[in-house]
């Protein structure tokens, strides 16, 4: 089969502790040598001079939309949104239509992916039936059909009951249980962090006290039950400061944060715009830098982008009745490279959180570039700068709070199974 | 500032408001003639555009702009229907396309007259919006203020009730110590909102304290629904503890004037007595109100509408 010779770049793969100028070879889809000055003239040939070479990026987080809401993406946009941001590996959450809690949906998603996506698509199956919190969903027979996790994203299952047997019942699957983690009672009609800003804004505030609430809980739960716990779109301070904690007395708790609870504050709220109207909202200037500490000493493994599509009309509306949610996929990359460039983290710490670790908190086979691996891979400009246009990318729906906006760092080829399936001249390449 | 219309307070400076208050002044003139009638905005459009029920406001602006023989056309889509059926910018960009000269906007979520504004060339006159601002109503509360007592600058400003809810506080708030009012607020710790301090005012939980040597008592309005609940017991304690009465008013200054911009739950936010008679103003500002709007009519109607430059523009 073909060979591809990805060839000078800098290559970072943060799970063999590499950072240096050197070649990849990729066969038969998979890894098979990172080293300087590879001879292999018969394969085909990537020139990555004076670029960064990592591993493909794994997205623990993603709305696809598909079945039920292909107006606001589908497994092909979306994945080809992925392919287009660098995300080699999807996770993509059960809030579809029908909801992915049982394992033909499962089933579906996956066929759908075979077909229509550049990028790989990894199911994370529902954690009660309907994400109505009362009936655990058949975990044994979701991971049989191809779920990686479990999630009723976009709901807490506030029923504290319930809570615990999912966490305890996920272990016989040996799968983490991702969770949103707000207080539904206090959170109440809120829709912007409560704060000045809210008050300002005269619009229902959002406490992060309602996300600190559920994560001590799920954490308590988590102890008791020894299940693994993945906090999802970690916002608030107190929530890094717990899960700290807890990974501290040897608690199995992995936690996420997204690009925008990055880089974004509350402030951004001010023209009333809904594509700053987030689920959790965007918090205080505090919140952001303790999410960045909480990436950069290894309390929050991952960045994921919570990629939420909806359609132009949906968010057309009153900010009170706005769907929560913005786009990630395709604007990830140069949003968090903005860390490195502030030296908030170094490059290895970035890369990690977009590749061997969330590819480690999901038990995938992704994210590192060593002999046998898949030729997952992405190569970047992290300087070349860019101007989004939501209408010019990938994905169907244009929710982004950088639209219009310059971004610095570009990718520029991006291979699945050492095939490539994005090239920033020639766009998304289906295999 | 007040070129493109008046969306809240915190976006005027000091000039704005003064140069407002003196336009205002002159329409109570005309107000007070036998003919009510200026031609000043004759062959020009108004739209009271009101998601929210307001009778008074809507009222207010209408006439306000009659008298200025400006046509005024309400236009008042149910809000609860409006958000299923048509989008908030549809019904911006359909009446744009009828070449209004100022769109007077009221709705029951804060930020929409400024979402509306975005899609509008012409100007969008804030009459409400959530529980954001209401600038209209702040400025005519300094209107009659100034007019009782000659100034603001230096004044103790007290308002009470549910601040939490209340655009009308947050617009007074601004508008008030803009023009170099010390202003206090004071309600139940479940009706003031987070860090309500960085608005730039003093919070009080007691009223006495609140009341003590000030100069303006300003009640608002509570809405019935929210006193008997998460966040006040009943109407019995409210009016207890936060109803402004003549016993509680002797804390504040021998000359302190009652305000309250109304429609007033007699026996809640102020007794009965208080409602009637002095020091309560609160026919004043209703009057004021007219000649207020004029005003703000006036200055953004009247003119020419300074279109955006092709640079401003992209």
């Amino acid at each position: 089969m073909a060979r591809v010779l990805i060839r000078g770049g800098r290559v970072i793969d943060p799970a063999t502790n590499r950072d240096e100028i050197a070649d990849v070879l990729l066969e038969d889809g998979r890894v098979v040598s990172v080293e300087s000055n590879i001879d292999a003239r018969d394969a085909e040939l990537v020139d990555a001079a004076g670029l960064w070479v990592t591993p493909g990026f794994v997205d623990l987080h993603a709305h696809l939309r598909e079945p039920g809401q292909e107006y606001k993406e589908d497994i092909a946009s979306g994945g080809s949104a992925g392919a287009a941001g660098g995300f080699t590996s999807i996770c993509c959450m059960a809030n579809t239509d029908p909801v992915n809690d049982d394992p033909s949906v499962t089933e579906y998603i996956l066929d759908r992916a075979r077909h229509e996506s550049p990028v790989r698509i990894l199911p994370v199956a529902a954690a009660t039936k309907g994400l109505k919190g009362e009936l655990i969903t058949e975990m044994s027979a979701l991971v049989e059909a191809g779920a990686v996790a479990f999630s009723d994203d976009g709901k807490t299952i506030m029923d504290s009951d319930m809570q615990r047997r999912v966490l305890e019942y996920s272990k016989m699957v040996d799968r983490p249980v991702s969770v949103h983690a707000e207080d539904l009672t206090l959170v109440r009609d809120g829709v912007v962090n409560e704060g000045p800003v809210s008050t300002r804004l005269g619009l229902p505030g959002n406490p992060a006290a309602a996300e600190t609430i559920s994560v001590a809980r799920d954490i308590h739960l988590a102890e008791i039950t020894g299940g693994h716990l993945h906090v999802g779109h970690v916002s608030t301070a107190g929530a890094v400061t717990l899960i700290r904690e807890a990974r501290n007395r040897g608690i199995h708790v992995t936690g996420e944060v997204t690009p925008h609870h990055l880089v974004l504050t509350d402030a951004e709220t001010a023209g009333y715009d809904t594509n700053t109207k987030m689920s959790p909202p965007l918090r205080s200037a505090a919140d952001v830098d303790a999410c960045i500490e909480g990436l950069a000493d290894g309390t929050l493994d991952a960045i994921a982008t919570d990629h939420a599509p909806h359609a132009v009309h949906e968010k057309d509306v009153e900010f009170t009745e706005a769907p929560p949610g913005v786009l990630g996929l395709e604007t990830a990359l140069p949003v968090v490279l903005e860390l490195v460039r502030s030296g908030r983290l170094s490059p290895a710490q970035l890369i990690a959180a977009l590749t061997c670790n969330p590819a480690q908190v999901f038990h995938l086979d992704a994210g590192r570039l060593v002999r046998g691996a898949p030729g997952d891979v992405v190569i970047f400009d992290p300087e070349r700068r860019w101007t989004y246009d939501p209408a010019k990318g990938y994905s169907k729906s244009r929710n982004s709070p950088w639209a219009g906006q310059e971004m610095q760092g570009r990718i520029e080829t991006t291979l699945v199974a050492g095939v490539v399936v994005y090239h920033v001249d020639r766009g998304v390449l289906h295999p | 500032m007040m070129g493109r219309g008046l969306l809240g307070i915190e976006d005027l400076d000091r000039d704005d408001i003064e140069l407002i208050l003196e336009t205002a002044a002159h329409m109570k003139e005309v107000g007070e003639r036998d003919v009510k009638k200026v031609p000043t905005l004759r062959g020009r459009t108004i739209i009271n555009l009101f998601f929210e029920s307001s009778t008074r406001t809507r009222t207010s602006f209408e006439i306000a702009g009659k008298r200025l023989s400006a046509d005024v056309v309400n236009f008042s889509p149910s809000s609860s229907s409006l958000s299923k059926s048509e989008s908030i910018i549809d019904t911006a960009k359909t009446l744009d396309a009828m070449d209004p000269d100022a769109v007077v906007v009221r709705h029951k979520v804060a930020g929409v007259p400024k979402r509306i504004a975005d899609e509008l060339e012409a100007p969008v006159i804030n009459a409400g919006d959530g529980a954001h601002e209401h600038p209209t109503q702040a400025l005519l509360d300094l209107m009659t203020v100034v007019e009782k007592k000659g100034r603001a600058d230096g004044l103790t400003v007290t308002i009470v009730g549910d601040i939490a809810h209340s655009r009308v506080a947050r617009s007074n708030i601004y508008a008030f110590t803009k023009m170099g009012a010390e202003v206090r607020v004071a309600g139940p710790p479940t009706m003031l909102p987070a860090n309500v301090e960085s608005l730039g005012v003093k919070a009080f939980g007691s009223l006495r304290e609140a009341i003590d040597g000030a100069d303006v008592v300003m009640a608002l309005r509570i809405q019935r629904e929210r006193l008997s609940g998460a966040i006040m017991p009943s109407v019995r304690e409210y009016h207890a503890t936060f109803g402004v009465d003549r016993a509680k008013l002797r804390f504040a200054k021998e000359d302190a004037i009652v305000m309250h911009p109304g429609p007033v739950n007699r026996g809640v936010e102020l007794s009965h007595d208080l409602t009637d008679h002095r020091p309560s103003v609160i026919l004043d500002q209703v009057r004021n109100g007219v000649a207020l709007r004029m005003a703000v009519l006036y200055l953004l109607a009247g003119r020419p509408q300074p279109r955006p430059t092709e640079e401003e523009d992209s």
